[in-house]
């Protein structure tokens, strides 16, 4: 299925990409994870597990098991730093 | 708007804001009011400029959201919550948190409750640059706690 991906705040620098149309075979957000890092070094990098990283889809924020949707948009940003 | 949410990059009047937060609003006896404003240090840094980021859509719903919630846990009136991005520099103002009621108590509660929620909830990201260079702000692990004595328990600055 077709999805969207976002990239906020250091991890939109670190990629140098704020957002990309993206068709995958994963089922959830975890799968999605995965099969980033492993189609990119940058993204492995970027995405690493251990690293701090919040996500959201369709601008809720979600957790590793939630599922995607066709044309859904997953959103990956560090902890938030606002006020 | 009894309750709103505002993103801009523009300054905001405090005076201007809380007249029309209250403004023919006969029933309010009390308004609190929170103005968040940028430092010239921040953990022993000095810093020129601050750059905020947000997530447009997601940061206006997420801020709805708690809204809503100040709104079922507090006896208040009207409420805005006004966010600051782009680039800041120290004296700015940052964030305006405004909420009336009728009594001073409820308003009190429910403006630090929103900051508190604001500032592990709300997707915006912070950027500091100084002498040094550029870098992003790290979440504090005190912005949970504060947030943990609502009863709500938040991992934000924990790594996961």
């Amino acid at each position: 299925m077709k999805v969207t991906l976002r990239f906020f705040s250091s991890l939109r620098e670190q990629l140098g990409l704020s957002t990309q149309e993206h068709e995958t075979s994963a089922i959830n957000v975890a799968q999605l994870r995965s099969e980033l890092m492993r189609l990119q070094p940058n993204y492995a990098q970027v995405l690493s597990s251990g690293k701090a990283i919040r996500v959201a889809v369709n601008q809720e924020v979600c957790d590793e098991n939630t599922l995607l949707s066709e044309g859904c948009e997953v959103a990956f940003f560090p902890p938030v730093t606002g006020g | 708007m009894t309750f709103s949410v505002r993103i801009q990059t523009e300054d905001f009047d405090l005076s201007q804001e809380v007249q029309t937060l209250r403004s023919g609003i006969a029933d309010i006896g009390a308004v609190c009011v929170f103005v968040g404003t940028v430092r010239d240090r921040n953990d022993g840094d000095d810093v020129s400029t601050l750059e905020l980021e947000h997530y447009p859509g997601m940061t206006e719903k997420s801020i709805e959201q708690m809204l809503n919630e100040a709104q079922q846990r507090f006896d208040i009136i009207s409420a805005k919550v006004i966010h600051r991005v782009g680039i800041l520099n120290p004296l700015d103002q940052i964030v305006l948190v405004a909420v009336t009621s009728a009594h001073r108590g409820q308003s009190f509660q429910a403006c630090e409750f929103l900051m508190d929620y604001l500032k592990t909830q709300a997707p915006f990201w912070k950027k500091e640059t100084g002498p040094n260079g550029s870098h992003w702000v790290d979440a504090r692990i005190s912005d949970d706690q504060a947030l943990a004595r609502w009863g709500i328990q938040v991992k934000n600055a924990l790594p996961q």
